[in-house]
């Protein structure tokens, strides 16, 4: 079984075995497997991230900088020309990628937050409170979510802030929905009511012996779920409730170039500019999803992973 | 009477060629992204009407070389040489197709878990009968009839009507026997029996076995019998082939194999049975159980006026079939179901029924080990982790103090710091269940419950745990509550046996006296299914109740 040696001092060795793949590593044997289109994937997402995170040293002009001719052709100056009151498309399209995908992320990360506590709470706790928490969640889902979001909004009013909380609350229901039912076969396992036994407070139980096992189809969700928060704001955006000027934002440039469409038979680059926009937020969420697709395909299998 | 029957049959064929011959196998299983050898180059020879046992521990290659017989490689395991001939014919290079229309009807298979293996949206009756339907060798109504001839042979109850249940509505005991009713039905040539009674509780195996044993001499149909449990395959096989890590160690006709096993590895095997611990009365209660009742919620009343004492440093073996409550008892103890009635003493003072109400110090002295060490340990945390959150959690033990301690625990489980940053799905069987007692032990508990802590393992694999269990209780003085339902590991760790029958205590005391006649009904019956390793045993046993002629169960 193990090959001991004699003089064998385990105290001292206990440094000695600690030879196994750091996380990094696996994760770089798993990258060099992945199909081309996950690979795809992960280049678009970096390549958002990095416009999103360089967005001052990559635009031309400022976010907000009006130039006097509105809808301009493009040129040189303005490589995508400008909108209806002379602001430069592509300093607007670099300034959205920051602005929508960071509100989307953390949208998301706030709903997780939310919805993983209260389904992992619910599942530990299955008497009263699941049966609170569950119907409350219920409600909630009873109401088409663009709709209930578009009334939120026009009470608490169109900021940043409430947009994030708004969503955020109203996505973590399917995040609820689905940590609990997850967490459920987890819960019934002997290491939990071993680690009941042994005094473990509900914290622990839910960190450490709970979420570890269900983390796969949660981070998987994440992925599904931000392209949903995103095109949730960019629609909100689209109606003119959600990023408010002069924030830059694709959905809302959607909107404010759309009428430019109809020029496309005089001028076809111009009928493109509202286009543009919205290819930016298809493209990142077929590439969240293929990489969503990759993940779940590699923690579903009947493979055990280490 | 098993020597005589295969030379009877030996004299037999006109040819005298054997049914199955196995030269050379070799198999291989995909893991780790490469292929790893699984049966390494093993012979095999089975005549008409032979039975032939394979034994060995789990991964020793007899579930895959059982199937191999069948020409049959599970998904990610590959033929890599050798030759499988069945009745003449190549059963390797053969197409696909031949061999689909050998299986069910020349050869068929009788797997674990009958459970499992049935289609549970058709009846019985139906799935009994399909394969020799599908290949015509009988009209349907033949074929119905023929079954339940023989579920009658199998002495399942109402062989007339039982075919039209479905699986999930009979019994695990029946449904094996269905199983082999349905294994019997296109009247094969040979019949691959894997670990078939193993799922099974003792008075039920016994009948099981019984059926089998009767169908399998009636229509002398060969059959290869794969099991752990040599007392099971001495009532079964004309031969015994012993495998380990896919070799062969030895084999030999039953009689010859049983009185003088020629390799350590097998007499080790056989040696497991012989482990037997001097029972050691004390009054020295350090849990006291008394007229306990138990429900699962307001209907279900598992436990009637059930009590148990567990003297200091001691063995208490609960003992009973499936059902009978030992589970629940253990459920109580630690607080998870509180009693309706009744109250727990832990040294000399009460101990709130539920689990919230008990103090850190109360929940640290009783400690738990389960019966499937695999859902037992988190599969996310390594060895260091689950052995060392009791010990941070009970004693506050934090960084190179916390590495020593574990160390030295995993030491006491014979283990080394190898392990240390391992995780569960790394482990062996028997290495994980010792993680588990490691665990246990790092509470530093006065009781341990032990909930069929060895009934999922190998039998040498059992009786290392058991042993170290033993060393354990000498050393540190730890009483276990151990809840089994095999009586060989009972005797072998007891002291104190108590044993139960549908939620009530038949009967309690010390060991000796329980073991020894005269015993109630239940106990007799509980204690006469055991298989013994005398190979003549089922036979005796299968006269004795024809002659009682009652029915076999209480």
């Amino acid at each position: 079984m193990t090959d001991q040696t004699e003089g064998y001092s385990a105290a001292a060795e206990v440094g000695r075995f600690r030879t196994r793949r750091t996380w990094r590593q696996r994760a770089w044997i798993e990258l060099k497997k992945a199909p081309p289109t996950a690979l795809f994937g992960l280049l678009v997402i970096a390549g958002y991230i990095f416009v999103a995170l360089f967005a001052p040293w990559l635009a031309p002009y400022g976010e907000a900088e009006v130039f006097a001719q509105s809808y301009a052709p493009w040129s040189a100056e303005h490589p995508f020309g400008t909108d209806q009151i002379g602001r430069d498309i592509l300093t607007r399209l670099i300034y959205g990628a920051r602005n929508t995908i960071g509100i989307a992320f953390v949208t998301t990360l706030l709903a997780f937050v939310i919805g993983v506590s209260l389904g992992l709470v619910a599942a530990i706790n299955r008497a009263w409170l699941d049966q609170v928490i569950s119907r409350g969640v219920d409600v909630l889902m009873a109401i088409p979510s663009l709709i209930f979001a578009l009334m939120l909004l026009s009470i608490f009013g169109s900021s940043a802030l409430s947009l994030i909380l708004i969503i955020a609350v109203l996505d973590s229901t399917r995040v609820f929905r689905l940590t609990r039912s997850v967490a459920v076969g987890v819960v019934v396992m002997d290491y939990v009511e071993a680690a009941q036994l042994r005094g473990e407070g509900l914290g622990w139980v839910m960190r450490r012996e709970i979420l570890p096992n269900i983390l796969p189809p949660l981070v998987a969700e994440f992925g599904l779920r931000f392209c949903f928060v995103f095109l949730t704001i960019a629609a909100l955006s689209f109606l003119g409730v959600g990023i408010q000027p002069p924030t830059a934002d694709w959905g809302t440039m959607v909107r404010e170039t759309a009428n430019l469409i109809q020029f496309a038979r005089f001028d076809l680059k111009a009928g493109l500019t509202p286009l543009l926009p919205a290819a930016a937020i298809a493209l990142l969420t077929v590439a969240v999803n293929f990489v969503v697709d990759w993940f779940l395909q590699k923690t579903s299998g009947l493979r055990d992973e280490h | 009477m098993n020597t005589e029957r295969s030379e009877v049959t030996g004299a037999t064929p006109a040819s005298g060629a054997p049914l199955l011959d196995i030269r050379g196998l070799r198999i291989e299983g995909f893991a780790d992204e490469r292929w790893n050898p699984i049966i390494k180059g093993v012979d095999l020879t089975l005549h008409r009407g032979e039975v032939l046992g394979l034994i060995g521990e789990s991964g020793a290659g007899k579930s895959t070389l059982g199937l191999a017989a069948m020409g049959f490689a599970r998904a990610g395991v590959r033929f890599a040489g050798g030759s499988v001939r069945f009745d003449g014919m190549d059963l390797l290079t053969m197409p696909e197709w031949k061999r689909r229309r050998l299986w069910g009807t020349r050869m068929t298979y009788v797997a674990q878990s009958a459970a499992a293996s049935f289609n549970p949206a058709h009846r019985l009756i139906d799935q009994t009968v399909a394969a020799a339907v599908r290949e015509g060798l009988k009209s349907e109504a033949e074929a119905i009839a023929d079954a339940k001839a023989l579920y009658a042979q199998l002495q399942l109850p109402d062989p007339e009507h039982i075919g039209a249940r479905y699986p999930h509505q009979v019994s695990g005991g029946q449904l094996q026997r269905v199983m082999t009713a349905m294994a019997m039905s296109a009247r094969p040539d040979l019949i691959v029996f894997d670990e078939p009674t193993t799922a099974l509780d003792v008075t039920t195996q016994v009948e099981v076995l019984m059926s089998m044993r009767k169908i399998v001499e009636e229509f002398d149909t060969a059959a290869i019998y794969i099991t752990h449990d040599l007392a099971v395959v001495a009532q079964m096989a004309d031969r015994i082939k012993v495998l380990r890590y896919g070799e062969e160690v030895e084999e030999a006709e039953t009689r010859e194999m049983l009185a003088h096993p020629k390799q350590d590895y097998t007499k080790s095997l056989w040696s497991v049975r012989s482990l037997r611990k001097a029972a050691d009365p004390s009054e020295d209660v350090v849990l006291r159980a008394e007229g306990i009742d138990a429900a699962y919620g307001n209907r279900l009343k598992v436990l009637h006026d059930v009590s148990i004492d567990l003297p200091r440093g001691r063995t208490v073996a609960l003992v009973g079939e499936s059902g009978s409550g030992k589970s629940t008892m253990a459920k109580v103890v630690t607080g998870l179901l509180p009693p309706s009635k009744g109250e727990i003493t832990f040294d000399g003072a009460p101990l709130p029924p539920k689990l919230k109400d008990r103090s850190k110090e109360q929940l640290r002295r009783i400690q738990m080990i389960y019966q499937m060490a695999d859902t037992a340990m988190n599969p996310r945390q390594t060895v260091g982790e689950i052995i060392g959150r009791p010990l941070t959690f009970y004693h506050g033990l934090k960084g190179a103090a916390l590495e020593r301690r574990t160390v030295e625990l995993l030491e006491q489980i014979e283990l080394d710091a190898g392990f240390y940053d391992r995780l569960p799905g790394e482990l062996s069987g028997g290495q994980k269940q010792r993680i588990c007692i490691a665990r246990a032990l790092a509470a530093d508990p006065d009781v341990i419950l032990c909930d069929e802590v060895t009934s999922a393992l190998d039998q040498i694999v059992q009786e290392g745990i058991l042993k170290l269990l033993m060393r354990l209780q000498r050393e540190r003085g730890i009483a276990y509550l151990f809840i089994a339902h095999d009586i060989a590991t009972v005797e072998a760790i007891a002291d104190e046996i108590v044993v139960m029958y549908q939620g009530r205590v038949v009967e309690q005391g010390l060991k000796d006296q329980i073991l020894a006649p005269p015993h109630p009904d239940y106990t007799e019956l509980l204690l006469s299914s055991v298989p013994e390793m005398d190979p003549d045993w089922l036979t005796a046993l299968m006269e004795r109740r024809r002659a009682e002629a009652g029915g076999p169960r209480p």
